[in-house]
């Protein structure tokens, strides 16, 4: 680590007080105890701005969106297209219309595997992705491969978490047509060399798609500068409601993809001899979207924004750099995911009990972790492992909570060993 | 004792720790995989028997301390019982722990700690569903998501699904 716990924390310049303050679900008691919320990783707390612009757009802005002449249609209509242009600038896209919205980072891989990647290949071609993938960063090419006759490659994850760099650049190649990688590691918290992954995968024409479910909470996001073709990540994790997510891809291959979904708002012109497409970012947005749920992105993405990003991430590395530290004291338990670069994730096992016992006894304590394979079992199996316990850190956390897990920790081992 | 000192009762932990019939039945042993969604713990239940009694339970796997325990429990509470009986017994166990029964179970009930905790009933029927599908001859995996199964039958038959190492 380049900083001791003691030099982040003198540096820290954040209220977390205040901080967490604006965010109503994080002060109540569960079974007793203060809530202390580790699970961000699988859905980050909401402030209160961002469920009181849902909540205003219902009460007072809705209606459907586009070609509509009434006032409320057009309210709705320039809210909906002004978050476009937010989530835009946050990954700063070169163009508002290459966001597309999705109901998440799942549907957003799913739309590239089926209309970008699904026309264009075959027996023979390869898809090549991580020993580290998210589920849905897996099956969606599985899907396409049992479609084409192509084959999925991974490449393989070293002992501390990270990408096996020589062995991915081994398994690159004219066959590979596409690269689909995490930015961030949702099980380990490692944070990917993405920009080196997109400069050898162009170097044999493979475009780049990256699962950004786990940086867009964490990390700057930007797309031009990382150089990828395609950029996926979910509203509810980055303090946004669920079921909205975002892909961003490149105008010139967006061009080029057919529709995936037909429906309203998607086509230009509809007959029975044949219709045609809307423009982007139209032409993927079939049906009415999720107008609040975008409305509730926009607000969170406008509320990261407003905060000292600087001190945020730091006060995330010394949560990090504080649980890793606590977390190491105890015998027998062992951290999952040691990459030098990492996200405020911590994942870690018991040489003698079981996740789920941890994450029953900790909820007991008011303590909310997540256990399991945290969908991502191909990975775990290359650890010898079905189940990890995972502790993993927000903005709104503190060193005081990690104590709190520390002691609830202590507390489970009491009851078993 | 509060609500998780309910839960992992000695018996439970004791159980966890040593687990009785922690091994593999050969062939021709009937067995049957079970699989936990929730973390993807997977266990294999196997049972000896005539047909229509059982012998001997064994098992295998890797789980939390419920489901180990739970299995654990099932190898000692079904060995000499008639087919019936022990499918029986599932039923009366699964109905316990869902609160819809009294507990009228034995030694089984040390599990009944697991109805305070929603989440980790699956995880104390995991090998009760397993058992169920040795008997009723399954050859896919069970889960502890799918609904117990209710066959009209309630006997096994040798020829089919025999053990298959390595599976």
């Amino acid at each position: 680590m380049s900083a001791t716990p003691e030099q982040f924390a003198a540096t820290g310049t954040l209220d977390v007080e205040a901080l967490r303050a604006e965010f109503p679900a994080l002060h109540q008691e569960i079974n007793g105890h203060p809530l202390i919320y580790l699970d961000s990783a699988a859905s980050a707390q909401r402030p209160a701005v961002v469920i009181d612009a849902i909540a205003d757009y219902y009460r007072h802005d809705h209606a459907n969106v586009h070609r509509g002449v009434h006032t409320l249609s057009d309210r709705a209509t320039r809210a909906f297209e002004a978050a476009r242009e937010r989530v835009a600038g946050f990954i700063n896209a070169a163009a508002t219309h290459e966001v597309i919205w999705t109901r998440g980072t799942t549907e957003a891989i799913n739309l590239v595997a089926q209309s970008h990647l699904r026309p264009r290949i075959g027996p023979g071609d390869e898809i090549l992705v991580t020993w580290m993938e998210h589920h849905s960063n897996i099956v969606p090419w599985q899907l396409v491969c049992e479609q084409t006759g192509a084959r999925l490659v991974a490449a393989p994850v070293t002992d501390a978490g990270e990408i096996d760099m020589a062995a991915f650049e081994r398994l690159l190649g004219p066959q590979t047509r596409l690269v689909a990688v995490n930015h961030v590691s949702n099980a380990l918290g490692t944070i990917n060399p993405v920009a080196r992954i997109v400069e050898l995968a162009h170097a044999h024409d493979a475009p780049v798609l990256v699962d950004g479910a786990q940086a867009a909470p964490h990390l700057q996001v930007d797309v031009q500068a990382l150089g990828c073709d395609f950029y996926a990540f979910s509203g509810h994790k980055v303090f946004g409601p669920t079921g909205i997510g975002v892909l961003w891809g490149r105008e010139t291959l967006l061009d080029a993809m057919p529709p995936w979904h037909g429906g309203g708002e998607m086509i230009r012109e509809v007959s029975f001899d044949g219709s045609t497409w809307n423009e982007l970012p139209f032409k993927f947005e079939a049906g009415t979207p999720h107008i609040a749920g975008a409305v509730g992105l926009a607000a969170a993405l406008e509320w990261l924004e407003h905060q000292d990003r600087t001190a945020l991430a730091a006060h995330e590395a010394d949560l990090l750099a504080h649980a890793t530290h606590t977390l190491s004291e105890f015998e027998g338990l062992r951290i999952v995911g040691t990459a030098p670069h990492k996200a405020s994730v911590v994942s870690f096992v018991f040489n003698d009990i079981h996740a789920h016992d941890i994450g029953t006894i900790l909820d007991h304590e008011g303590v909310a972790i997540r256990t399991g394979h945290h969908c991502t079992m191909p990975l775990l199996r290359h650890y010898g492992l079905a189940a990890t316990a995972r502790a993993s850190f927000s903005v709104y956390n503190t060193r005081a909570e990690i104590d709190r897990l520390a002691a609830a920790l202590a507390k489970a081992l009491t009851l078993f060993r | 004792m509060d609500r998780l000192q309910q839960l992992y009762r000695e018996v439970i932990l004791e159980h966890s720790r040593r687990p009785r019939n922690f091994r593999r039945l050969h062939a021709p042993a009937r067995c049957a995989d079970g699989i936990n969604q929730l973390c993807g713990d997977r266990l294999r239940l196997c049972v000896n028997g005539d047909g229509a009694r059982i012998d001997e339970a064994a098992f295998e796997g890797a789980g939390c301390a419920i489901s180990i325990a739970s299995a654990s429990l099932l190898t000692e509470a079904v060995a000499g019982r008639t087919c019936d009986d022990a499918l029986a017994l599932a039923d009366r166990l699964e109905q316990a722990l869902s609160g819809t029964a009294p507990e009228d179970l034995g030694a089984l009930e040390a599990l009944c700690g697991v109805r305070a905790f929603p989440t980790r009933i699956r995880c104390a029927t995991l090998a009760w569903r397993a058992l169920r599908a040795a008997l009723h001859g399954e050859t896919r995996p069970v889960s502890t998501e799918r609904a117990p199964n209710t066959p009209d039958t309630r006997t096994w038959t040798k020829t089919s699904h025999d053990v298959r190492p390595d599976q």
